[in-house]
């Protein structure tokens, strides 16, 4: 980090974009240098899949743990609605390989092959049936009765909305970046 | 109405206790006065000695000395079983106020009559019956039915308000009556310091299981319920402990001659007491889960393994001084997830309903009890007593709360509103465990007995009813956060993806949180732990389970509407990629059937929520209420088309919606000769009678029988099921219309068809029960995967 003036420019400039304190941002400064091992960028070792960047510099580092501050209990109504949808959209974004906007039954397929990848046992036949009895679970929701000519698409971000509706995403999407003295641990 | 019915039968049984009580009274004095020699040995019933010379051959005798107690007891509990009976009857009762309420009126009634008529009561309660018989059953249920995952991640809130608040709620309430007692004007100095604790730790001992079922009928947020889950789980125990070292201490020399190295191994031993009980707990846990692995041929025994071992961590824990109560919760606990697998679904549902009827019994004991002693002479009632008991419980209890909450906030990332903390305080409503302990305090070292029991019991009456009947209300007035649980796939996925999602941020912030203990925990278990306790090691995810238990109702409701019931279901075959070609006879039909039948309406359902007074209604129960309903439409719609065709187009049928499934109608390429068939007929569209016997019903079936109804006259009207599944009648249009268009384009994807249709049974989990999985799965996993409306080719 150069000269300690504009580290802390720097600094001030990224607690502006993402809303994390500056103590935070040191910890995960430190945090970032460990993981690339002193790199100004972390490498992706997860070779082959497009869509995926080569390669995160801290600011993309510290923009994508900025989606899981807890949402400050503290704000306004509508900016909790704003942190939501935001949260919401970081994790749409995640279904969503291709970023076409929808989310269609060949990626949330893979979502499911996935999460369930861990268990030998399962085949990917049944992933593949959880994966089309979610997405006609998810047409219900959305489009409620479906004329017989129309075609559903794939999940837009607003079904998304609706799906997760009832869920409290607030208590299940937050990191708390407090205490990080355990970072000296892993060492 | 049928309240009615049973108004009038309510006094009858009133009477016949009556009569049943004084007849004893009379018979009793006749037994004692003729024959001597009963007195001397009383349970000389078949004795052949010893009788009087000169007394003939009764025709006609009465013995109830003999059976007074279990005859009693009996009468009792079936006593407030009627009354239940009644509570339940009204539906809007059970949510006004807690059924501990009405245990307390029985009681109360009961002991009403006994003292009327003079008659002595038997003993049912005493120290050794309560702590090995009573209580056990209780704590026991309240352990199995707990949600562990909710539970453990609040655990840590837990933990701190459960200990902590008891502890404080004790030693509060105790010392400040201490004070009280030194003020000369209320005649209560001879009450020490040491009593006073005593006092304090059993009257602190909250029972608010009696609140949950108020708090699930207004369907309060998770975090909140448990922790007054947890707090009542706990609390036994805690009391329970304290209460015993207290003993202990007054039971040691004078008060004077406590030191400070005495509280300080009273502290150790609170520690270690709780600690070894769960600890012992676990252990017991881990043995009889090992023990139901091998139980698959004698499923008979398989709920006496459960019971026997839980109740054995109990005794082995109190053999050692050690807390019996965690014990057996935390063997509780442990064991319910691996025997959960390995039993049988009848095994299953008996362990349950012999759990909670076995608790209810127990409580239902103590609450009578509880009215007898009411009811009696043996009351000390002292003014300033009873009030400042009452006040400083109310007190302590706010301050316990407020104090530790607003310390556990600090850590919580959702702390706990002023709203719910206000609700938690209100929930302090005490229970049979207090007034157990009351009634068990030694009267040697406690002359003053009597005037504990009577301030317990105002303070069990003033909560339980005060208390218990408004928090009901309050809860709605404070409009505290709700819960939305809903059972539905996507959910479950995405939670489960969040919960991924978090462990690996944390892991690359270098966080180190419950999500990670909980993700290392599930390797350990799923390696080596797994592998050793449940039978046929399948591990499941839960998602798949979801997914399975709402593949399964689906299946039923196909079942229900006729059309598979004459469709026939090949035999399960284990995991075999081969299809066999079989022609099927009847009888082959009549088995399938059969065990479809049997085993079809026998969902296991994960327990979602905990009510301490009733299992929720099995699944099945409420499957055959919408299948009932179905039905009905089904016929009405029937008989208004004028079409009897019970298969033919049921209001309710499935929802097949248009997906963008990029595999196209069935088209395997020969391997299966049925579905060849199948295919053939596709074309023709109006083979019904001989698709009817196909092995595998694909939903081929489904299709022909649609196509035969006249699609424009469905009404359109659906009705959106409990799932989210949205099931209309107007899907049958679409259906009949969409597989019209399916048969045309011959698709390209059979290739991709052949590997779904083999691979079903590879896909199987369930652990004990595989046939019956493997049979209902295929239909529905076909009738999905080949209603191909499709839209969007990928």
């Amino acid at each position: 980090m150069g000269a300690a003036h504009s580290a802390s420019e720097e600094v001030r400039e990224l607690v502006g974009k993402t809303g994390f304190s500056s103590d935070q941002i040191e910890q995960l400064h430190r945090r970032f240098k460990q993981l690339s091992g002193d790199q100004p960028t972390i490498r992706n070792l997860r070779k082959g899949s497009s869509g995926l960047a080569d390669e995160i510099n801290f600011e993309d580092f510290l923009t994508i743990m900025s989606y899981f501050r807890p949402i400050d209990t503290t704000m306004d109504e509508e900016q909790v609605q704003l942190c939501r949808k935001e949260k919401l959209r970081f994790l749409f974004h995640m279904y969503d390989s291709d970023s076409d906007g929808r989310i269609t039954l060949e990626e949330y397929r893979n979502v499911v092959e996935e999460l369930l990848s861990g268990n030998p046992h399962i085949e990917k036949e049944s992933a593949r049936s959880i994966a089309d009895g979610a997405m006609m679970e998810a047409a219900s929701v959305c489009v409620g009765q479906m004329e017989p000519d129309q075609v559903y698409e794939g999940i837009t971000f607003d079904d998304f909305l609706k799906i997760w509706q009832g869920i409290d995403i607030e208590t299940k999407m937050h990191v708390r970046f407090l205490n990080m003295e355990t970072i000296a641990l892993c060492h | 109405m049928g309240f009615q019915v049973f108004v009038p039968f309510i006094p009858w049984s009133w009477l016949l206790l009556l009569v049943a009580l004084k007849c004893p009274e009379a018979s009793s004095d006749l037994n004692e006065s003729t024959n001597s020699t009963a007195q001397r040995e009383p349970n000389v019933r078949f004795a052949a000695a010893g009788s009087e010379p000169d007394e003939k051959i009764s025709v006609f005798a009465l013995d109830y000395d003999y059976v007074q107690i279990p005859y009693e007891v009996t009468l009792w509990i079936l006593l407030a079983s009627l009354a239940k009976i009644g509570f339940h009857l009204y539906h809007r009762l059970p949510g006004l106020m807690p059924e501990s309420c009405l245990l307390i009126i029985v009681g109360a009634l009961v002991g009403a009559i006994i003292f009327g008529t003079d008659h002595k009561s038997p003993p049912v309660m005493d120290s050794s019956i309560y702590f090995l018989y009573l209580l056990p059953p209780i704590v026991l249920e309240g352990g199995y039915f707990m949600p562990t995952r909710p539970f453990f991640e609040n655990i840590g809130s837990i933990l701190w308000w459960a200990g902590l608040g008891a502890l404080i709620n004790a030693f509060g309430i105790g010392l400040s009556l201490y004070l009280i007692c030194q003020i000369k004007a209320f005649g209560l100095s001879d009450v020490n310091l040491l009593q006073n604790l005593l006092f304090g730790s059993l009257i602190s001992a909250v029972d608010p299981v009696a609140v949950l079922a108020v708090f699930e009928e207004a369907r309060v947020n998770e975090p909140l319920y448990m922790m007054i889950f947890g707090e009542a789980l706990l609390n036994d125990g805690i009391s329970v402990v304290l209460y015993n070292i207290l003993i202990a201490f007054t039971k040691m020399h004078k008060f004077e001659d406590i030191e400070p190295v005495d509280i300080l191994a009273g502290c150790a031993r609170f520690v270690i007491v709780g600690v070894g009980g769960v600890f012992f707990g676990v252990i017991f846990g881990f043995i009889s889960a090992f023990i139901t692995r091998f139980t698959q041929n004698i499923s008979a025994i398989e709920p006496l393994i459960v019971f026997m071992f839980s109740y054995l961590s109990y005794l082995a824990a109190e053999t050692l001084y050690l807390s019996g109560i965690l014990a057996i919760t935390a063997c509780a606990v442990t064991m319910k997830k691996y025997v959960e697998e390995n039993v049988s679904q009848t095994s299953y549902t008996t362990i349950k309903y012999f759990m909670k009827m076995l608790s209810s019994v127990s409580e239902t004991l103590i609450f009578i009890f509880m009215g007898v002693s009411t009811v009696g002479k043996n009351h000390e009632w002292n003014w300033a007593f009873i009030c400042f008991t009452l006040v400083f419980c109310q007190i302590w209890r706010a301050i316990s709360v407020f104090a530790l909450f607003y310390v556990s906030n600090q850590f919580r990332t959702f702390p706990f509103s002023i709203k719910d903390q206000c609700i938690i305080f209100y929930s302090g409503v005490r229970g049979a465990g207090s007034f157990s302990l009351a009634f068990l305090l030694p009267l040697s070292l406690f002359p003053r007995k009597k005037m504990f029991v009577t301030a317990t019991l105002v303070v069990i009456y003033f909560t339980v009813f005060i208390q218990g009947i408004t928090i009901g209300p309050l809860v709605r007035y404070l409009d505290v956060k709700k819960t939305n649980k809903k059972e539905s796939i996507n959910e479950e996925l995405h939670i489960r993806l969040m919960d991924h999602l978090k462990a690996g941020i944390e892991d690359v912030c270098g966080h180190w949180s419950h999500y990670q203990v909980r993700d290392k925990f599930k390797k350990f278990d799923h390696r080596y732990l797994r592998k050793i306790l449940i039978r046929k090691n399948q591990p499941k995810s839960s998602i798949v389970s979801l997914y399975k238990k709402l593949e399964m109702k689906q299946a039923i409701e196909m079942v229900e509407t006729g059309i598979l019931s004459t469709a026939a279901f090949s035999v399960p075959c284990q995991a075999q990629r081969i299809h066999r070609i079989k022609r099927l006879s009847p009888e082959d039909v009549e088995s399938m059937r059969d065990i479809l039948t049997r085993n079809m309406y026998q969902v296991r359902q994960r327990t979602l929520s905990y009510n301490k007074y009733n299992l929720k209604p099995q699944t099945s129960e409420k499957q055959a209420k919408e299948i009932l309903i179905r039905r009905q439409n089904t016929l009405r719609e029937s008989m208004r088309k004028g079409h009897s065709l019970p298969w033919g187009k049921p209001a309710g049928t499935k929802n097949i919606r248009y997906l963008s499934f990029p595999y196209g109608h069935p088209q395997p390429a020969g391997r299966d000769t049925r579905v060849a068939e199948l295919t053939d007929n596709d074309s023709s569209d109006s083979e019904l009678p001989s698709i009817m016997f196909k092995a595998h019903s694909r939903a081929g079936i489904l299709q022909e029988t649609q196509d035969i109804i006249p699609m424009k006259s469905l009404p359109r009207g659906g009705k959106p099921s409990h799932f989210g599944y949205q099931r209309n009648t107007s899907q049958e249009e679409h259906d009949g219309r969409g597989r019209r268009e399916a048969l045309r384009p011959k698709p390209l994807f059979h290739a991709v068809d052949e590997e779904f249709e083999s691979g079903e049974e590879s896909g199987e989990e369930t652990s004990a029960v595989r046939s019956r999985w493997s049979g209902e799965h295929r239909p529905t996993r076909q009738h999905h995967r080949s209603h191909s409306p499709l839209l969007q080719r990928k």
